[in-house]
């Protein structure tokens, strides 16, 4: 099979760009001004821009600037609107920070909020300001900001490990990367160190200090070159883009991904932020993976929760993660990458070379060379990287602690006990058995306290087995001296081999363990699935939801769902901690937040949208029991499965809602349709009869008198009236229930007008019609009855209130057919000038009180009949005297191709 | 006609309607028979052998539409129905199991005898019972040769296309009568285009064009709107 050459645009990257530009358009436009360091002019920059772009007349309003008191940036502030910033109180003191509600209110077309690393004050909406500025550009404005290379996250290590000064504010680089406009703000070293010793960049009193901890000119020079090497990164992205775009090189390559490795000791961070420029580099999809072996299963709580925040900073710089299980680590996680088509392994340098390399084996980079020989591997070096990690969640680990240290106590304690009853238990066959049987029984023992309790107490065990058989069994008894040698081997034997059983059974109740969470979550997720299926209430599903995320994750759950109007319900019985308006956040922003989210992280509850397929259906909120469940990845992805599954349900009852509203609505149409056709009915026999009586009397034999038949006359005559206007009224009760059903077909318009006409003779009782149709008039698509009820609305109107001759004028366009009817009478009453419109409005004359019999609700029909064939109706006054009615229908091309012979 | 005095039979439940009805056609001469329900409508027809049947198409015991299939089991003898209902489709379904001309309720003595009259002129049972047509007819200033395939108005020879003449020849056979697009279709073009109305629609509008005064204001060639059309000879 022939290979197709890389000339087609892959349509997954086709489809995210379409994606990434729906969204763009809506989104407001981020600009950031990116410096090396503290000094270079940002804020200056930014300052200058706003001021151009306010004299080009645009909005622009400062949300935020930090001047450092440097005047003249002050300056620059003069004539530029701003925002006054929020009032906080914190323990006791009053902070000023951005007031992101003001900003969202105000809708700026350009917003500057500069310092996009700074932490928000506790308690604000986000933790982050650049999660404000997020917030800003999903409500449409335009925002630009400022930052240095050392804020970012994946340079923070890098950085730090240059100037031997940490920042502990930083920015995804992700903000970054999603930047519409990234413009660098460029000073030399020497230049940044003459403003430094000018007292330009930081009040003079801090000057000193800050030059020699950081403004050294080796750290600027390094700086320099990182913020410029970043800039580049992105104007590559660019031209990618653009590129892909244009499709005018194939520049999409198959490469794999990475997938980095997170291990258990220090330094995981650092594999993580190189995997992760890594990636960004080579513009391809990355993964991180921890595999949690039987040893790294007791590690202490604090241990565990670094992999988690690590697995978590992972996941904010944009892998997906995966938490897997397995006795050999390098295998698992090389079976990963092949799953994931990965070509680039990145792990970290092993902290312990030397001697302990061959007690531990080969190291990890060895053992994944040799197990997938056809991976890269790249080996990150050490980086001291304190940066602190996630500490929301570590309240509760000491709790934690306490609860696995009394379970541990309670396991060694029955190897004792354990050991104490075999040798009581042995004691008596020890008349009947050899030595060696009684050694089987110590053995059993240690394998039992190795399957009920583990690897710990199993050793306990087995040295306390050993002693025990030692001391009470072989001669001299009650003594740990041993008369005969050989008795050595039997205790090194019993040891290693209680030891071994000891690793082994760890190893597989560990396993055991696993699968049995696993099973248990799949059947949690397959029960839920089950009784969601049953629900026809979103009651049920609330309750069914509620329950499932309470098995799943203890503690307390509830479940919002949304009324009619897509508003959410808050809670019945609201719990003390629970925050409604962070759960219509939540709905609103289609986003998680609360407890281990970025957003509002300080919150008791973690609150997830309902996603469904067409639209959020309403908002999940946990209190878990443990909080850092939250942070394992298993355990949100199966909060998310549970999540989507109550979503799904909520939509599904709220389409059987509205099919139900459907098949009423059917029926009530049905009903009025029979009820008119009833009146119809019962109205028109008894006219039939009245005019036909009345028609009888007149050729009576011998004749009426003149006055009688006068009178038989008018009685024929106004029983018509009356049919004409039962005909209106139920046509109109027709065409208001809604749905007119249009019967349209290629009618040839000078039919409609002939037979318009013929039905008019009545009403228009000798007075003459004038045609004016073109020989080739087409074929046209409308409602021939309805069509005609509207020309003989309009005639009947012509003869009522203006003068013959009436005139009937066709005409095409392109794309419209032009019907007009006119007379030759006074016109319309001055009094509608300039409101025309409202003769089409139900019982509405020309005049108010008038002899001319009728109701006016022939032109409302009218008016309701072109509607429904989306035309137009007008009314005016022609030139030269007389009103004029006006239609206008849309047309298209009729069907071409008539057969002349067949 | 089989009567020295025509006979009709009125089927309507209707007292009032079928007391005007009967008075109208006894003073045009006809003896007139009643019947207020379909099976004693079905009854008179069958043992009077009328020349006209006027039917009520909502019968208490029945539906109108049976009487007309059952009648045409039988005889060709015409009939008028009379209908409370404006929807075209029941028209167009009476017309199509049979009837000859529809009145919409309400309707005038005047209307009522004019379609009378229209139907019974119509030459009979043309070409059904072998009797051959009359080779001549005429309406307003035209005449139809039938048997020299010949059309003239005002005494010029008018030229027209195969399916024109066919056209107009199927309307002349039935003058008086409306004819749904159905039937029209048919005996034109064949049983296959059914439901290609806007065939009809320009070959009409061709005839009158060329055999009508003014062909927006026919005199002869109308139009049912949405159910066909009718050849007016009177």
């Amino acid at each position: 099979m022939a290979s197709f050459p890389d000339s087609r645009p892959d349509p997954d990257e086709l489809l995210d760009r379409l994606r990434g530009e729906e969204e763009k358009a809506r989104r407001g436009r981020l600009r950031i001004y990116f410096g090396a360091s503290a000094g270079v002019g940002k804020t200056y920059a930014m300052l200058s821009a706003a001021q151009r772009e306010r004299k080009a007349g645009r909005d622009v309003l400062v949300g935020v600037v930090e001047t450092h008191g440097r005047s003249e940036t002050l300056e620059l502030l003069a004539g530029l609107a701003q925002l006054p910033l929020r009032e906080v109180a914190y323990r006791g003191r009053t902070l000023t920070e951005f007031d992101l509600d003001a900003a969202l209110a105000r809708k700026p077309a350009v917003l500057l909020v500069d310092e996009l690393a700074h932490s928000n004050v506790e308690g604000s909406r986000h933790a982050k300001r650049w999660q404000d500025v997020h917030e800003l550009l999903e409500a449409g404005i335009d925002v630009w900001s400022a930052v240095n290379v050392q804020h970012l996250e994946s340079l923070n290590g890098t950085v730090g490990a240059i100037t031997g000064i940490r920042v502990h504010e930083t920015v995804p680089d992700t903000v970054l990367d999603g930047a519409d406009e990234i413009i660098l703000v460029d000073v030399t070293p020497d230049e940044l160190m003459a403003r430094l010793k000018a007292g330009k960049v930081y009040m003079p009193q801090q000057a000193e200090r800050a030059a020699q901890n950081f403004f050294r000119k080796g750290n600027l020079i390094a700086l320099r070159e990182i913020a410029l090497r970043r800039t580049a990164e992105h104007v590559e992205d660019d031209v990618r883009s653009y590129r892909v775009e244009k499709s005018i090189t194939p520049v999409w390559n198959t490469e794999g991904a990475i997938l980095a490795c997170i291990g258990p000791r220090e330094g995981a961070e650092q594999t993580v932020r190189t995997a992760a420029r890594l990636a960004g580099q080579l513009n391809v999809r990355w993964h991180a993976a921890y595999v949690e072996t039987p040893r790294l299963q007791l590690l202490e709580v604090a241990s565990r929760d670094r992999i988690l925040a690590v697995i978590q900073l992972a996941e904010e710089l944009g892998a997906a993660t995966a938490v897997l299980t397995g006795g050999d680590a390098a295998a698992a996680l090389v079976a990963q990458a092949q799953q994931l088509n990965c070509a680039t392994l990145v792990v970290g340098r092993p902290q312990r070379p030397g001697w302990r390399a061959l007690w531990r084996g080969p190291s990890m980079t060895r053992r994944l060379a040799m197990l997938a020989p056809t991976l890269d591997i790249v080996e990150v070096g050490h980086a001291d990287s304190a940066r602190r990690l996630a500490r929301a969640v570590q309240r509760s680990a000491e709790e934690d602690e306490a609860a696995v240290w009394r379970g541990k106590l309670a396991g060694y304690a029955w190897a004792a006990a354990a050991s104490a009853a075999i040798t009581v238990l042995a004691h008596p066959l020890l008349n009947f058995f050899d030595l060696a049987n009684i050694v089987m029984l110590f053995l059993l023992g240690t394998v039992l306290v190795a399957l009920k309790f583990g690897r710990g107490p199993a050793a306990l065990a087995a040295f306390l087995n050993v002693a025990a058989f030692d001391y009470f069994f072989v001669a001299p008894r009650l003594s740990f001296a041993v008369s005969d040698v050989q008795y050595l081997v039997t205790f090194g034997v019993m040891l290693v081999v209680g030891l071994l059983t000891g690793q082994l059974t760890a190893g597989l109740r560990f396993q055991a363990r696993i699968a049995a969470s696993r099973e248990r979550r799949a059947q949690s997720l397959f029960e839920l699935a089950r009784d969601l299926s049953a629900a026809l209430l979103s009651e049920q599903v609330v309750e069914l939801g509620e329950a499932a995320a309470q098995r799943n994750f203890g503690g307390q759950a509830l479940v919002l769902a949304t009324d009619g109007h897509d508003q959410l319900l808050p809670p019945a019985k609201p719990p003390a901690d629970f925050d409604a308006s962070v759960a219509d956040w939540v709905f609103r922003n289609e986003q998680p937040a609360g407890l281990a989210t970025a957003t509002l992280s300080a919150q008791a509850w973690h609150y997830l949208p309902l996603k469904a397929p067409m639209r959020v259906r309403g908002v999940l909120a946990v209190k878990p029991a443990q909080a850092r469940w939250l942070l394992i990845p298993e355990q949100v992805q199966q909060l998310e499965t549970l999540a989507r599954q109550v979503a799904i349900a909520l939509e599904r009852v709220h389409y059987v809602d509205v099919a139900q509203q459907a098949v009423v609505q059917m029926e009530s149409e049905k009903l009025r349709n029979m009820l008119l056709a009833a009146i119809s009915h019962d109205v028109r026999t008894p006219l039939t009869a009245l005019i036909g009586l009345a028609d009888s009397l007149q050729r009576t034999a011998p004749p009426l008198s003149e006055e009688q038949s006068q009178a038989a006359r008018a009685i024929a005559g106004e029983a018509r009236h009356l049919s004409a206007l039962v005909n209106n009224l139920l046509d109109m009760a027709r065409l208001q229930s809604g749905a007119v059903n249009l019967r349209s077909d290629w009618q040839s318009v000078e039919e409609i007008v002939g037979s318009a006409i013929r039905q008019a003779q009545h009403a228009l009782a000798g007075r003459a019609v004038v045609t004016a149709l073109p020989a080739d008039l087409p074929l046209v698509e409308f409602d021939a009855a309805l069509m005609e009820r509207v020309l003989v609305n309009l005639l009947e109107n012509a003869a009522k209130y203006g003068q013959p001759p009436i005139e009937v004028r066709a005409e095409v366009t392109d794309t419209a057919l032009l019907l007009a009817v006119r007379d030759h009478g006074p016109g319309l009453p001055a009094a509608l000038k300039g409101r025309e419109q409202e003769l089409f409005e139900k019982f509405t004359r020309g005049e108010a009180e008038s002899a001319t019999p009728g109701v006016g609700l022939g032109l409302a029909i009218c008016q309701a009949v072109v509607q429904a064939h989306r035309g137009q109706i007008v009314a005016s006054n022609a030139a030269g005297g007389g009103a004029e009615f006006g239609i206008t229908l849309p047309r298209r091309p009729p069907p071409q191709g008539l057969p002349e012979t067949v | 006609m089989s009567h020295p005095v025509p006979v009709a039979v009125v089927i309507e439940d209707e007292p009032q309607i079928r007391r005007f009805v009967r008075a109208a056609l006894e003073a045009e001469g006809w003896q007139v028979f009643e019947a207020d329900t379909a099976q004693r409508g079905l009854t008179e027809a069958g043992t009077r052998k009328p020349d006209l049947l006027v039917l009520d198409l909502g019968l208490p015991d029945g539906d109108g539409l049976d009487v007309i299939r059952d009648v045409r089991g039988w005889s060709a003898v015409p009939i008028v129905v009379l209908s409370a209902r404006t929807d075209e489709a029941d028209k167009i379904a009476a017309l199509d199991a049979g009837a000859d001309d529809y009145l919409t309720k309400p309707f005038g003595v005047g209307e009522l005898l004019a379609r009378v009259r229209a139907n019974l002129r119509r030459p009979r049972g043309a070409g059904a019972d072998g009797t051959p047509e009359e080779p001549l007819f005429s309406f307003g200033e035209v005449e139809v040769d039938r048997q020299a395939r010949l059309v003239r108005r005002a005494g010029a020879e008018v030229h027209l296309t195969p399916i024109e003449y066919r056209l107009l020849t199927v309307l002349v056979s039935h003058a008086g009568r409306v004819l749904t697009h159905r039937q029209l279709l048919r005996e034109v073009w064949g049983p296959s285009h059914a439901g290609q109305n806007h065939y009809l629609r320009i070959y009409m509008g061709h005839l009158r064009q060329k055999l009508e005064a003014d062909p927006a204001q026919p005199k002869h060639l109308l139009t049912e709107t949405a159910v066909g059309y009718r050849l007016w000879v009177g």
